[in-house]
C-alpha cells in the first residue's frame, strides 16, 4: 500500500481505450464496476468529442460477481455486434475486474463464434504497467492481429509504394496536441513529397492496416506509445523506423535527415535518383521557422543563464531540455521524468543539457526540488503548473497529463517548424516578460506606492451580529463583498440598521426576484 | 440489497399509480467513492482515506477534476500487486498510513472509503478499524461506498450510516459529560458554549428533538434551519455536522428526517440501530417540496404552519420570469444523482412536461412520500405520469431520446456533448449535486441552471447551427 495524492500516468485499462476508441469503428467493452468507465467522461469533456465515445461497460454487480460474469460478458460484445457493426470489439478488465481472475480469453473466444466483428482482449497486466505502457501494448497488440489475419488470408504480400512513403505510429486520443502535431508531421511530409500511408491509432481503420508494410519507413513521434509496433514491424517486415522527435530546430534537422537516410535505401532503385532535404533544413532553420531568428534576437539574450526546471514525459522533457539548453542557452538545472520504466533513455539523453535529473512519479519530490531550486520559469505538465502556482513561479506547460487546455481549438503544434515557433512563444512568456523585466531592474521596479483600502465606501452605519457576521464568513470570499453591499443594501431600503441572518437570506431572496 | 425486508415505517404505495421498470442495462454513472469530493469540505476536521486501486485514484483526479493543491484532507492507499496477493498485512500498511496521517494532518476522524477492490479482496476493514482505533487514538469510520452495490451519490449514504453509529446517545449525553475521560473532554472542548446552548434551548422547546441528515453546505442548514424555527421548531443537530466533534445526540426519542433523497441506509440505521423515529417527507427541493417537507415535520409535531403557503406563492412568484422559459417544454432524465424523482417532480410543478427519470436506484420506501407528491403534482398540473426507469440502458435511451425528441436532457458528462451535437440541448446532472438547490431560498438556482441551455438556445437560435454531426445519426 502506498499514500498516492496525484498521479501522473493513470491506470492501465485507460491506455487500452485511449488507443480502442482511436481507431475508427472499434468498440471497446470494459469489464467493470459502476463507476470505472470514467473514460468515456474524460474523452467526451477533454477532446470535446461529439460522438458518444465507442466503450461499454459490461457492469460487474453483486449479482454478477455471485453468478460469474461471463454471460453478461458475452451478450454485451454479441450486443454490441449487432448494434454498431464495428470492425473489432476489445474487451479490458480493469484493476479491480482484473483481480477476480476470470477466463476472459474464454469469454471472447465464445464471443467470437456468433459475432461478425474481430474480437480480441486486451492482454496487459493491470499492475505492472501504466497507461501508456498500456497503449503502447495494446496498440502493437491489434496491428500484429490484423497483420497475422492478413498473412492468414494471403493478402499481405503488396509491394511498397512507388513514391517514399511513411506511417505515422502513436497519435491518439487524449494525447498531449497529438492532433495538431499530425497535421504539421502530415504539412512536413508534404514538403518533401513524402507520402503518407497509415496514421494509426487516431482516425485509422483496422481493416487498413494490412497495408502498414507498403509504406517506406515508420515514424514514431513520441516514444512512450509506438516503439513496440514499430519494433514488431522492424523484426517481422523488417520496415526502419525513426524515433527521434522532431522537436526543436536541432532535432527536427535530424529528424528529416534520418529520414532520408532510410528513403536513399530505396530511392535510386525506384526514384532513379536520391533525395537531399538539406536546402530544405536550411531554409526552414533560417528564414520560414522564427525559432532561429528568436535565439539569436535581443529577447532571448536576456534569457541567457536564466534557470529552468523541466519535467514531464520522457519525450517532451528530453526534447525541452534540449532546446532550452542548446538552442536557447537557457540553463537547466534539473531535468526530469515521471516515466520511470525509461529512465536510462532520459538519462542518456539529458546528459550535458543539465545539472540534475530527477527520476520519479511522486509529484511531492518534484515539488521540494523547485522550491529548492528555485527556478525564474517551470517547463512541466499541469501539476507542476500548480506547483508554480503555490511558489509564484511562471510555468510553460509542455507535457501529459492532459487538461481541457491542453485542447485548443486554434493551431499549436509541438513538433516541426510551427513547433519551434509554439515553443519559443510558450518560453519567452513563461519567464517574466524577458524585456519587462531587464527594464524594470534598469529603471528601478513598478510604481510602488501601495494601495490602502480595497473598498471604495466608507463604513457603513449597518451593524451586523454575531451569527449574521458568521454566517457572511462562511460565504466564499470572491461573492463575499457583493453579498455583504447587497444584503446591506437591501437593509437601508426597509429601514433595518442591524443585519442578522435572516435578513440575510431575506435580500437574497428578494434580489432573485 | 438492504431493505430486503418489508419497512413498516414507510408509507405504502398503492399499486397502478406510478409504474417502475428495471432495465438493468448499461449505464453510465459517477463511482460512490465521488462522495468524497464534497464530504471531505463539509466536514471540515476529516480526514478521508480511499483504499482502492490506481482506477480509483484516477477517477478522483480526473472525472471530478478535483486536484491536489495546498493541504489535502483526503489521498487514496492505493493497492499494489502484494497487498493484492495477500503478501503484505492489510493491519501493519494501513497503521503505517493512519500514523502518517495522523503526524501530518491530525484530524479528528479518518474515514476509511471501502472500493470495490477491498470487496473483492475481502479486506476486512470493519474488523481493523476498532482495533487501529485504539492503537493509533483516533477515530476510524470505515464506509463502503462501492460501485459492486452503490452508484454516485449513495457514497455519501454509506458514509452517513456509518457514522450515525457514531453520533453520541442523547439519553447518556449529560451523563458522559461528567465522566472523567480524557478523549471525551478533548472532544467536549470544542464546542463548551454551543452544546450548552443547545442543552438549555432543548429545555425551552415544546417538541422533541429533531435531527436532520444530509450533507448540505453550512449556508444550506442555515437556511432550513431558519425556516423551521419560524414555525417554531428547533433542529437540534445535522448529520453530517461541520465537524466530527460536533456530530448531533441521536437514540430514543429523536426524530430524524432526511435532506436527499439518497439516503435510504442512513435513514434505516437512524431508526434500527440508533432507535430513532423517522419522519418520511418529500424531499425540501423546489418551494413545492420545501413546503411539503416543513408541513410533514409539523404534522408529527402536531405544529399548526404559519404563512407557508404565502411563503411559498410569494417564491413562486419571485420565479415568474425563469417559469416562462420552461412551461411547456419537455425534459428527460437519464438518471444518474438519485435527485432526479424530486427534481421531476419540481419541473411539472413548473409546468414542464417529464417523458422519462431515469434513476440509478429506486428505493420506494424511502421515497414515499416524494414519489406521492410526484403523483399528485401531475394529476393537479393534468400531465400524465412520467415513466420511471431504474437501472437504465442508455444506448436505449438514446433511441427513445431519438423519438421524442426532447427540449432538455439532463444526463451525465459523457453523454451531453454527444447529445448536443445532435440538436438535443442537456445540462449535466452532476451540477445539481453540487449546486444549492435545497429549500425555499434556492429554488431559482434550479431554474437558473435548467433555463441556460434554453436561454442560450434563444440568443443562438437564428444560427442554424444544430446538427453538428456529419453522418445524420443520433447514436454514435
Amino acid at each position: 500500500m502506498k499514500i498516492a495524492y496525484w498521479m501522473y500516468a493513470g491506470p492501465a485499462h485507460i491506455g487500452t481505450l485511449r488507443v480502442a476508441s482511436s481507431f475508427k469503428n472499434v468498440h471497446a467493452i470494459m469489464h467493470a464496476p459502476l463507476g470505472d468507465d470514467y473514460f468515456n467522461v474524460m474523452r467526451s469533456m477533454l477532446e470535446r468529442e461529439r460522438d458518444f465515445t465507442p466503450v461499454t461497460a459490461s457492469i460487474v454487480d453483486r449479482h454478477v460477481l455471485a453468478r460469474g460474469s461471463q454471460e453478461k460478458v458475452v451478450e454485451n460484445i454479441t450486443r454490441k455486434d449487432k448494434e454498431e457493426r464495428p470492425d473489432l470489439i476489445v474487451l479490458t478488465p480493469t484493476c479491480t475486474s482484473s483481480i477476480l481472475q476470470e477466463d476472459l480469453q474464454n469469454f471472447v473466444d465464445r464471443a467470437a463464434m456468433t459475432s461478425q466483428s474481430d474480437v480480441i482482449l486486451a492482454d496487459v497486466n493491470h499492475y505492472r504497467v501504466n497507461e501508456l505502457q498500456a497503449a503502447d501494448r495494446t496498440l502493437e497488440q491489434v496491428v500484429r492481429y490484423y497483420l497475422d489475419k492478413a498473412h492468414r488470408q494471403e493478402n499481405l504480400n503488396q509491394p511498397i509504394t512507388e513514391v517514399p512513403s511513411v506511417n505515422i505510429i502513436g497519435m491518439f486520443t487524449l494525447g498531449f496536441h497529438n492532433q495538431h502535431d499530425c497535421r504539421e508531421l502530415k504539412r512536413l511530409f508534404q514538403d518533401l513529397g513524402i507520402k503518407v500511408n497509415e496514421v494509426i491509432p487516431e482516425g485509422g481503420s483496422v481493416e487498413n492496416l494490412r497495408n502498414l508494410p507498403k509504406a517506406w519507413l515508420n515514424i514514431v513521434p513520441y516514444r512512450e506509445v509506438g516503439l513496440m509496433t514499430a519494433l514488431y514491424l522492424e523484426k517481422e517486415f523488417g520496415m526502419p523506423y525513426v524515433a527521434t522527435t522532431p522537436m526543436g530546430i536541432v532535432d527536427t534537422a535530424k529528424f528529416i535527415r534520418e529520414i532520408q537516410h532510410h528513403i536513399n535505401k530505396w530511392a535510386p532503385i525506384l526514384l532513379g535518383k536520391v533525395v537531399d532535404y538539406e536546402e530544405y533544413i536550411d531554409q526552414q532553420t533560417r528564414f520560414v521557422s522564427q525559432a532561429a531568428w528568436f535565439s539569436r534576437s535581443i529577447d532571448c539574450q536576456n534569457l541567457t543563464g536564466k534557470k529552468a526546471v523541466v519535467f514531464g514525459d520522457t519525450t517532451h522533457a528530453a526534447a525541452m531540455t534540449k532546446i532550452l539548453a542548446r538552442e536557447m542557452g537557457v540553463y537547466v538545472v534539473c531535468a526530469g521524468t515521471y516515466c520511470k520504466h525509461d529512465a536510462e533513455w532520459f538519462k542518456d539523453q539529458v546528459q550535458g543539457f543539465c545539472d540534475e535529473v530527477l527520476i520519479t512519479d511522486d509529484h511531492t519530490e518534484v515539488g521540494d526540488m523547485i522550491a529548492r531550486v528555485e527556478p525564474a520559469a517551470i517547463f512541466g505538465s499541469q501539476m507542476e503548473r500548480h506547483i508554480g502556482k503555490r511558489l509564484d513561479i511562471p510555468c510553460g506547460v509542455i507535457s501529459a497529463p492532459v487538461h481541457i487546455q491542453n485542447f485548443p481549438l486554434g493551431y499549436r503544434p509541438f513538433l516541426g517548424y510551427e513547433g519551434t515557433n509554439q515553443i519559443a512563444d510558450l518560453v519567452y512568456n513563461s519567464f517574466t516578460l524577458g524585456m519587462e523585466d531587464h527594464l524594470l531592474e534598469i529603471f528601478g521596479g513598478h510604481d510602488t506606492k501601495e494601495v490602502i483600502t480595497k473598498s471604495l465606501s466608507t463604513d457603513s452605519d449597518l451593524t451586523w451580529d454575531p451569527e449574521s457576521q458568521a454566517e457572511l464568513s462562511k460565504i466564499p470570499g470572491f461573492v463575499r463583498g457583493k453579498i455583504k453591499r447587497n444584503t446591506e443594501k437591501f437593509a437601508r431600503q426597509n429601514g433595518m440598521s442591524k443585519i442578522t441572518v435572516e435578513i440575510m437570506y431575506a435580500a437574497k431572496e428578494a434580489l432573485n426576484a | 440489497m438492504y431493505f430486503q425486508k418489508k419497512e413498516t415505517f414507510f408509507m405504502p404505495l398503492t399499486k397502478d399509480t406510478l409504474t417502475f421498470e428495471c432495465e438493468t442495462g448499461n449505464y453510465h454513472t459517477f463511482c460512490p467513492i465521488s462522495c468524497v469530493a464534497w464530504l471531505y469540505q463539509k466536514i471540515e476536521d476529516s480526514f478521508f482515506l480511499v483504499v482502492g486501486t490506481k482506477t480509483c485514484g484516477y477517477f478522483l483526479q480526473n472525472a471530478l477534476g478535483v486536484m491536489i493543491f495546498a493541504e489535502p484532507r483526503y489521498a487514496m492507499a492505493e493497492l499494489e500487486e502484494g497487498d493484492i496477493s495477500a503478501q503484505l498485512n492489510d493491519y501493519e500498511e494501513l497503521k503505517r498510513l493512519c500514523s502518517q496521517i495522523k503526524k501530518d494532518r491530525n484530524p479528528s476522524v479518518i474515514v476509511w472509503i471501502g472500493t470495490c477492490t477491498t470487496e473483492i479482496i475481502k479486506m476486512d476493514l470493519e474488523g481493523m478499524a476498532p482495533r487501529l482505533e485504539a492503537e493509533i487514538d483516533i477515530p476510524i469510520v470505515v464506509a463502503r461506498a462501492n460501485g459492486l452495490d452503490y452508484a454516485f451519490t449513495q457514497g455519501e449514504d454509506t458514509v452517513l450510516a456509518a457514522m450515525a453509529h457514531r453520533c453520541p446517545d442523547i439519553n447518556s449525553v449529560t451523563q458522559n459529560i461528567n465522566i472523567e475521560d480524557n478523549g471525551r473532554e478533548r472532544l467536549l472542548s470544542f464546542l463548551p458554549s454551543k452544546e450548552k446552548a443547545s442543552n438549555e434551548r432543548k429545555n425551552e422547546s415544546t417538541h422533541p428533538p429533531l435531527v436532520l441528515f444530509g450533507s448540505l453546505p453550512s449556508n444550506v442548514t442555515s437556511q432550513l434551519t431558519l425556516e423551521l424555527k419560524k414555525q417554531n421548531i428547533d433542529v437540534s443537530g445535522w448529520l453530517p455536522s461541520q465537524r466530527y466533534a460536533e456530530l448531533p445526540s441521536v437514540g430514543e426519542g429523536v426524530y430524524v428526517c432526511g435532506v436527499n433523497p439518497f439516503l435510504s441506509r442512513t435513514a434505516t440505521t437512524l431508526m434500527r440501530r440508533r432507535k430513532c423515529k423517522l419522519i418520511g417527507a418529500p424531499f425540501p427541493i423546489g418551494p413545492d417540496g420545501t413546503r411539503a417537507w416543513i408541513e410533514k415535520i409539523c404534522s408529527v409535531f402536531g405544529i399548526q404552519p404559519i404563512g407557508l403557503e404565502e411563503r411559498e406563492k410569494q417564491i413562486w412568484n419571485s420565479l415568474q420570469d425563469y417559469l416562462n422559459l420552461v412551461r411547456g417544454k419537455s425534459v428527460f432524465f437519464m438518471g444518474d444523482n438519485l435527485l432526479e424523482i424530486s427534481l421531476a417532480r419540481f419541473l411539472i410543478r413548473c409546468g414542464m412536461i417529464v417523458y422519462e427519470i431515469g434513476i440509478p436506484y429506486m428505493d420506494k420506501r424511502y421515497q414515499a412520500a416524494e414519489l406521492a407528491l410526484l403523483e399528485k403534482t401531475c394529476q393537479e398540473m393534468n400531465v400524465s405520469l412520467p415513466r420511471i426507469v431504474e437501472k437504465p440502458d442508455n444506448y436505449n435511451q438514446v433511441q427513445r431520446m431519438r423519438e421524442l425528441q426532447p427540449d432538455l436532457a439532463i444526463t451525465g458528462m459523457a453523454h451531453a456533448n454527444p447529445l448536443e451535437a445532435r440538436g438535443i440541448s442537456t445540462k449535466w446532472s452532476v451540477e445539481f449535486t453540487f449546486a444549492q438547490i435545497h429549500g425555499f431560498t434556492n429554488a431559482r438556482d434550479i431554474l437558473e441552471l435548467v433555463t441556460r441551455p434554453l436561454r442560450r438556445n434563444l440568443s443562438l437560435e437564428q444560427l442554424g447551427w444544430t446538427g453538428l454531426v456529419k453522418r445524420n445519426k443520433l447514436t454514435a
